[in-house]
């Protein structure tokens, strides 16, 4: 257990032996005076908060605050944030601005360190200060140990990471606060002065400390939330302009969790609550409201157990898979729906028509490691454009569909490790001319006129050869 | 034969319009289309309207009265053997004709496999993938698991369009009308034809009615044409399903009939020789039938009787040749016993060198019913080739079974050729009906057509009795030939006072029995073959409850297991296995191979360790039963077990039924043999059952479904582990163990 508590020692020793020769000028500049992390543990997303008070000591104004992270953190990174806090009026009311985030490349970052550049609006005058609220969140950070459990166990899992915050600046006083599920915490890296109260661990405050300090942590504890993660989902959005946008969606889900070991036993599953508390059996997933034709199903048909409540506001999707989902064990379903157009699509100010429809994966608290939307236009459309409020992959498709001849444009979005704050409206723009509306029906009602006509013929015109 | 009368009731109007709408012209067309006038139709139209609408009606009937189980359950493929026809057309459409032709399949029999190609009936198949490309093609965007679900429907509907002509050919077509109704919703063709059956059966019996019905009309008409199109239909049915061999017997069967009752003519010869050499031709290409069709001892019967026909013809000749006739009996004498003898030898020789095989096994427990219980317990041991109980004769036909033999007197009262056929191929269907419940499918055609000729001759007599008499003046004149019979019979009973009264009530009755025949039928096909039987209902105290957990376990199986991993049940549950769980199965529904099915009989009937053993020897990874406990589901692999026992036992003598049993009663309570407390099948079956309590007020481990508390309920698995049981515990699936460190 001790070797285990003191993860990749040699790796710290070489960040804070490493920190000595990067003294850069560009961070001298500015200090942070104070810092406050708040990690919460309590699902498989972790959602990292951090306050930050940064001081322009230089001569210099600044423009870009850095935020530093170790690459094995970046990877894992599904969405970052951050908001500048201005306090504008007369009643010194707080409100946020929300700041540009971008990664950032330095060409001596120390130890393959990655950064991300924050712009901020009004570029931090000499001697003043900022706030800002940074919010980030991880995906897959969170290692089962033991790696494989049985039925009865319960899951425990590592977090790692640093007591002190990465930065390219000096710290004044930081405080770091950890929130674990439950209160079972096997056990945590103590690092003076830290202490545990409840679900809380604090590290901290620690004071001044030099650019790159980096202190290991590992906190080993409970946690049996579902970690249901869809390794892939395929979102397909049907524009009609009959009426009805049709989503179909693909999930392949996995549980994330540590692995199942040994036996299912039904018995100790229903008679036990204890009994696998790690697995889960239900996902709800929230639609949009006015949802109808909800079907849930897999490539061997329909799955009988969902629920759907619906109101005025929201509709929610209670579905549950065939089997419980342990650790390890997988599910894939399709759930598909149809909307009223209305809702969605609308003619902007130059003629064009956009749909405006949720980016994101349904379900609630699911990692989606690789999302696709595919937004299919209607046949005859043209000049497809997305607009997506966050970076994403882009290509076009063709779909065939019923009655179509020259097919349909597909508009494919694509991003990976999607988690719920990317739930957030996208728009699609492009041009349509109404008249195409009429082809299908115009086809199939010639195609019965062709056939009427044939019986005509057949039934008054006298083929035979004998006379 | 060729032009036929469309019978036409009686009246005046008939003769004068006859002539007139026989040939309009162009303008006569137009004009008629735009004067209001002359909107009314012609009588010889009003009819033909009638019959087209009647017929799509009963097209559009025969279609949605099949489609309770969507309706109830959903598009879903049905039963067993559907599951391995979806999963190969799935392959064909996927990879194409030539993959799939050339298809080895390891995924079955493990490790034996299986050439898919040259052991299945590509007919459905093809036709399922024809007409879904077809749809692709016309941009319609269809699974091809709906296309699946709905062939045989819609092969259903295609099959009341030939039993209209063949009505019609062989009556008349009211009674073409009448067997298109009543085929359209006869329960013994719906048993296996509604959506999600998708069988070989569902395009077989279209096939078959169609070779015959193509048949009759060669040997009504005589043209080379008909005979072509009956010998690419024979095709159709051999492609489609291995119960072609009725057709390939009862045609020769039939000629000979027609041979000995004097009726031989050319027509027959032309009809008979085509339809045999092309058919056969054809029917070779079908790997699976291959050569069987000249070398086994099933077909030989139509070979001798094209060779008969040929001496037929030679007599024929010979007489045409020979004006003396004491001449002819003399070498009609001769000829007759050198065919015969010659026929004989060369049958005796072919048999005794291999080179004709003999009869199957499944065509001897055709002919004797009892063959299959002692000599293939395999064949014995599905349900349905048991042999039919007469409820569910009643249960099929209803009324036809009544109007069977009323039909077959109206046959006999104008015999023609085209009636000694329907009245043969009733016979013989009846017969194999009778011994086999699944072959009640096979007689449905020729009953419905049968009793159709009985309702329309009957209705028909009926209602020009009720006709003629109101206009008494007006019948002996304008008479058809077809109507003189009646016209004369009304004359007569002209004297007899409540006829008319009579009549109609007779009338009434026959329609308040068909009305019967029609509640009937869709009571049956809404309760009793509308269940797909891989989803289980039952009724609840909140309405409808549902088992799902044939998929639940199949699906785990797909997502959780190795994709490699061997599964061993016993071989019901093959098809569905590979289909929906994906995964390689040790046995399955295609019961080829008896002795691979007695090793899973043995193994499942031997104690844990000996099994073990075999089940290493297999390479199987895990072991699936099928339990019904705990929902009281009756068809669970405990109640087939002793089956498994009596398949096991016949080939490893090892295996003896009498250890099962205590007194000859087959029993899984304390009172359990000792042996069945602790084999294989019972282990996984009440694994930990013996701690459930699954109905209020019984003892733990009360078993539902045979209702009785179980013997052993201290099971411990030594060599296999628990690995999922669904929710209503109807599937439990074991994880075989590695085997143990030696040291």
């Amino acid at each position: 257990m001790d070797a285990l508590l003191r993860p990749r020692p040699t790796l710290s020793l070489v960040f804070i032996s490493l920190f000595l020769f990067l003294s850069r000028s560009f961070s001298q500049e500015i200090h942070i005076t104070n810092a406050e992390r708040r990690i919460d543990l309590s699902s498989h997303i972790i959602k990292v908060f951090l306050t930050l008070k940064v001081e322009n000591t230089g001569e210099t104004a600044a423009s870009d605050i850095l935020l530093a992270f170790p690459p094995t953190q970046v990877q894992h990174i599904a969405f970052i944030e951050a908001l500048a806090t201005a306090t504008t009026g007369k009643r010194k009311k707080k409100s946020y601005v929300r700041l540009d985030v971008k990664p950032t490349e330095l060409p001596d970052a120390p130890n393959g360190i990655k950064y991300f550049t924050i712009s901020l609006i009004n570029p931090l005058k000499s001697g003043d200060t900022a706030t800002l609220e940074v919010l980030y969140i991880f995906t897959h950070s969170l290692e089962p140990f033991p790696v494989e459990i049985s039925q009865s166990e319960s899951q425990l899992v590592y977090y790692r990471d640093s007591a002190l915050i990465l930065s390219p600046y000096r710290i004044k006083q930081q405080i770091t606060f950890i929130k674990t599920p439950s209160t079972k915490v096997e056990s945590f890296t103590r690092v003076e002065p830290s202490n545990r109260a409840g679900t809380e661990l604090k590290y901290g405050p620690f004071e001044d400390q030099t650019p790159y300090s980096f202190s290991p942590i590992t906190v080993h504890f409970e946690n049996n939330n579902p970690f249901a993660v869809v390794e892939e989902l395929v979102r397909e959005v049907e524009i009609s302009h009959w009426g009805s946008l049709q989503i179909t969606e693909h999930y392949n889900l996995v549980h994330g969790g540590a692995r199942h070991k040994g036996v299912f036993s039904r018995v100790d599953y229903q008679s036990r609550s204890f009994s696998g508390a790690y697995s889960f059996k239900q996902l709800l997933a929230r639609l949009p409201p006015r949802v109808h034709s909800v079907y849930y199903r897999d490539e061997i048909g329909n799955i009988s157990s969902s629920h759907l409540r619906t109101d005025s506001r929201k509709s929610e999707l209670e579905i549950e898979p065939r089997y419980p989902l342990f650790g390890g064990w997988k599910a894939t379903f399709v759930i598909g729906y149809v909307l009223p157009l209305q809702d969605f699509l609308f003619e902007s100010s130059d003629g064009r028509r956009y749909l405006n429809f949720t980016f994101g994966c349904p379900l609630v608290e699911t990692v989606v490691d690789k999302l696709t939307i595919k937004v299919v236009l209607p046949e005859g459309s043209k000049d497809p454009s997305a607009v997506v409020p966050f970076p994403v992959e882009q290509h076009l498709e063709t779909k065939y569909s019923y009655l179509d001849i020259v097919g349909r444009t597909v508009v494919v979005l694509e991003k990976k490790n999607a988690v719920p704050v990317h739930n957030t409206p996208f728009q699609v723009y492009y041009t349509f001319n109404p008249i195409f509306m009429l082809a299908e029906p115009l086809m199939l009602a010639s195609a019965f006129f062709l056939l009427f006509v044939a019986c005509l013929a057949y039934l008054h015109v006298d083929l035979s050869i004998r006379k | 034969m060729v032009g036929k009368t469309e019978p036409v009731n009686g009246s005046v109007k008939q003769a004068a319009m006859s002539s007139s709408s026989s040939n309009p012209s162009r303008s006569d067309l137009l004009s008629s289309t735009f004067s209001l006038k002359s909107l009314k139709l012609k009588t010889k139209q009003q009819e033909l309207l009638i019959r087209v609408s009647i017929l799509c009606l009963v097209y559009i009937l025969a279609f949605i009265t099949r489609l309770f189980s969507v309706l109830r359950y959903e598009s879903m493929i049905h039963e067993f053997d559907p599951y391995f026809n979806y999963r190969t057309t799935l392959f064909l459409t996927q990879k194409g004709f030539y993959e799939f032709w050339n298809w080895f399949d390891s995924e079955s029999w493990y490790p034996l496999g299986r050439i898919i190609g040259g052991t299945l009936y590509p007919g459905l198949m093809v036709t399922a993938a024809l007409i879904y490309w077809t749809l692709r093609l016309l941009r319609f965007a269809v699974h091809i698991r709906e296309v699946c679900v709905l062939t045989a429907p819609f092969f259903a509907s295609n099959t009341t369009l030939v039993a209209y002509f063949f009505g019609k050919e062989i009556w008349d077509s009211g009674a073409g009308l009448v067997a298109a109704a009543l085929i359209a919703i006869c329960p013994g063709y719906i048993s296996r034809s509604v959506a999600g059956s998708y069988d070989n059966e569902g395009v077989a019996i279209f096939a078959l009615l169609l070779t015959f019905y193509l048949f009759v009309k060669a040997v009504n008409t005589g043209s080379l044409a008909w005979a072509l199109a009956s010998a690419f239909g024979y095709f159709y049915m051999v492609s489609a399903w291995g119960g072609y061999v009725f057709i390939i017997n009862l045609i020769p069967l039939y000629v000979l009939v027609l041979l000995i009752t004097g009726r031989y003519s050319m027509r027959l010869y032309v009809a008979y020789n085509c339809m045999y050499v092309l058919g056969m031709l054809l029917a070779m290409q079908i790997r699976f039938v291959g050569f069987q069709h000249v070398q086994s001892g099933e077909h030989m019967a139509a070979m001798g009787v094209f060779f008969l026909m040929q001496v037929f013809y030679f007599l024929d000749w010979v007489k045409y040749m020979l004006s003396d006739t004491k001449m002819f009996q003399d070498f009609l004498r001769i000829t007759v016993t050198c065919a015969v003898v010659a026929g004989a030898i060369a049958l005796g020789v072919g048999t005794a060198s291999g080179y004709i095989s003999p009869w199957t096994g499944r065509f001897y427990s055709l002919l004797d019913p009892t063959y299959a219980k002692d000599h293939i317990p395999i064949i014995a041991s599905v349900s349905e080739h048991q042999p039919t109980a007469w409820s569910s004769f009643m249960f099929d036909f209803h009324i036809l079974l009544f109007l069977f033999p009323a039909g077959l007197y109206f046959c006999f009262k104008r015999l023609s050729d085209a009636t000694i056929f329907i009245v043969m191929y009733g016979l013989t269907s009846m017969y194999f009906a009778g011994v086999m419940v699944r072959l009640i499918l096979v007689a449905t055609p020729a009953v419905c057509l049968i009793s159709a000729i009985a309702v329309s001759a009957t209705i028909k007599n009926l209602t020009s009795l009720i006709r003629t008499k109101s206009k008494t003046a007006l019948t002996t004149s304008t008479k058809g030939s077809s109507g003189s019979k009646a016209s004369s019979k009304a004359s007569l009973d002209q004297s007899q006072p409540f006829q008319k009264n009579g009549a109609i009530a007779l009338l009434f009755g026959a329609f308040y029995l068909l009305s019967r025949y029609v509640s009937h039928c869709t009571w049956v096909t809404s309760e009793a073959y509308s269940s797909p039987s891989i989803v289980l209902a039952a009724r609840g105290a909140h309405g409808r409850v549902i088992f799902d957990d044939y998929r639940e376990a199949y699906f785990w199986l797909r997502q959780n297991t190795p994709p490699d991993a061997k599964v061993m049940s016993w071989w019901d549950y093959g098809y569905q296995i590979t289909a929906m769980g994906n995964r390689t199965v040790i046995v399955d529904n295609n019961t080829w191979n008896n002795t691979h099915i007695a090793t899973v009989g043995r193994a499942m009937s031997s104690y844990e360790d000996e099994a073990y053993e075999i089940m290493r020897s297999l390479d199987v990874d895990y072991v699936l039963v099928v339990f019904g406990g705990v929902t009281g589901y009756s068809s669970d692999d405990i109640n087939k077990f002793l089956w498994m026992v009596r398949i096991g036992g016949g080939v490893f003598p090892v295996i003896k039924e009498h250890d099962y049993l205590v007194n000859g009663e087959y029993r899984v309570d304390k009172g359990a043999a000792p042996k069945m407390l602790n084999c294989l099948m019972y282990k996984l079956s009440y694994y930990r059952f013996g701690e459930l309590v699954t109905e209020y007020g019984k003892p733990s481990g009360y078993d539902r479904a045979r209702g009785v508390e179980i013997g052993n309920k201290d099971i411990k698995l030594e060599y296999l582990e628990e690995a999922f049981t669904t929710s209503n515990w109807i599937v439990r699936i074991y994880k075989v163990k590695p085997p143990k460190n030696r040291w």
